[in-house]
């Protein structure tokens, strides 16, 4: 009997059924990644006793049912929430050991001390729309990180991108280590000169 | 003479393709490494609101994600209109988002229980009694990195 070799089998169709799977997964990939604004929690536990905390250190931002902004007891638009923030914090009203040498502001005797004293109060109604409060947070996190850039900027002058973008560098898990280690203490030492201080109340009821 | 004789006929040869399937396979695993496939489907209207200031959600290992809007309009009939939160595929009181947390976090390794992050997806036509209620429960199992996810944009498309 003669011996038949095995039929070859016909790959012609592969493509046709590797381009069935790779559309597939084109469709369904989502490359792109989330972002927001990235917030902590204050933890749980009561603090025995409150420090006591001078009234023009604190900077307060309203915010009611009617998403209406009040600032520091004045009504205000959303637009002017920065520049009033970084007023605030770039004041350096303080003397002596409480004096801010690198403040740029008015030096008022009454707004705030040094930016490490002053403290962003936010506090919001429970009927506050959840789009305002992001603005609201935006606007804050915007005001510290104009004055972060400034200091960056002035300190490290030859760094040649802002506090904003060597945070972002540092965040990401492409650079190498070597880069971020570099970076670390540069953009430790700004958080330091305006640190985050946000406090923000548990909303009031509405009657 | 005849044996260095030239080819008659200028016809193209037909370009061979054999390596086709070598290409498109690369394609192929090129996208089946880079897929994140959605993990729950969205019961929630999900419109977020848009902010400029904000840090990238790398590593999806180390996210949570805790979905609150209006039902959507297939589920009206069904849960009504009020904001709701959705957890994984089902929809959730306030209370059950403890629980959540805790089973996440357990589901995680080891290394990354301390690191992880809550990414809220929350609607911006919510009110914020809603997201506080959240904040207060997370604040109760100690899940303290909180994510407010927003779209790319300025501020302004906020105020309406």
């Amino acid at each position: 009997m003669a011996k038949r070799s095995a039929p070859e089998v016909n790959a012609g169709s592969m493509a046709d059924i590797a381009f069935l799977l790779l559309i597939f997964f084109l469709v369904t990939t989502t490359i792109e990644t989330d972002s927001g604004i990235n917030r902590k929690l204050p933890p749980i536990e009561d603090v025995e006793d409150p420090p006591i905390i001078k009234e023009k250190n604190i900077f307060t931002v309203v915010v009611n049912k009617n998403n209406q902004l009040l600032v520091e007891e004045e009504l205000t638009d959303v637009s002017d929430l920065r520049s009033m923030a970084i007023e605030f914090l770039d004041n350096g009203g303080g003397e002596g050991e409480e004096a801010c040498d690198y403040c740029q502001g008015d030096r008022d005797p009454k707004s705030s001390d040094n930016p490490d004293k002053a403290i962003i109060s936010l506090k919001n109604d429970r009927e506050t729309s959840y789009k305002i409060y992001i603005a609201v947070q935006n606007e804050l996190v915007a005001a510290y990180n104009d004055l972060r850039d400034r200091e960056f900027n002035r300190l490290f002058p030859n760094e040649s991108m802002s506090f904003v973008e060597a945070n972002k560098k540092y965040s990401d898990p492409r650079t190498s280590s070597d880069e971020k280690e570099r970076l670390k203490p540069k953009l430790d030492e700004v958080k330091l000169m305006f640190p985050q201080k946000l406090s923000e109340a548990e909303p009031s009821k509405t009657n | 003479m005849s044996k260095f004789k030239k080819k008659k006929g200028g016809e193209l040869p037909a370009i061979s393709t054999a390596s086709l399937p070598d290409i498109v396979f690369m394609l192929l695993f090129f996208f089946m490494v880079a897929t994140v496939m959605r993990d729950s489907t969205l019961m929630v209207k999900n419109q977020l609101p848009a902010a400029d200031q904000i840090q990238k959600l790398d590593k999806k290992d180390r996210v949570m994600y805790i979905y609150a809007g209006e039902p959507s309009t297939r589920y009206t009939d069904k849960y009504g209109s009020q904001p709701r939160i959705q957890l994984n595929d089902k929809f959730a009181t306030v209370s059950e988002v403890a629980p959540f947390v805790l089973a996440e976090r357990a589901s995680k390794r080891q290394e990354l229980q301390n690191v992880l992050t809550t990414a809220l997806k929350v609607d911006g036509d919510t009110k914020m009694g809603l997201i506080s209620d959240i904040k207060q429960e997370l604040r109760k199992v100690n899940a303290l990195k909180i994510n407010y996810t927003t779209r790319v944009g300025d501020y302004t498309q906020n105020i309406d």
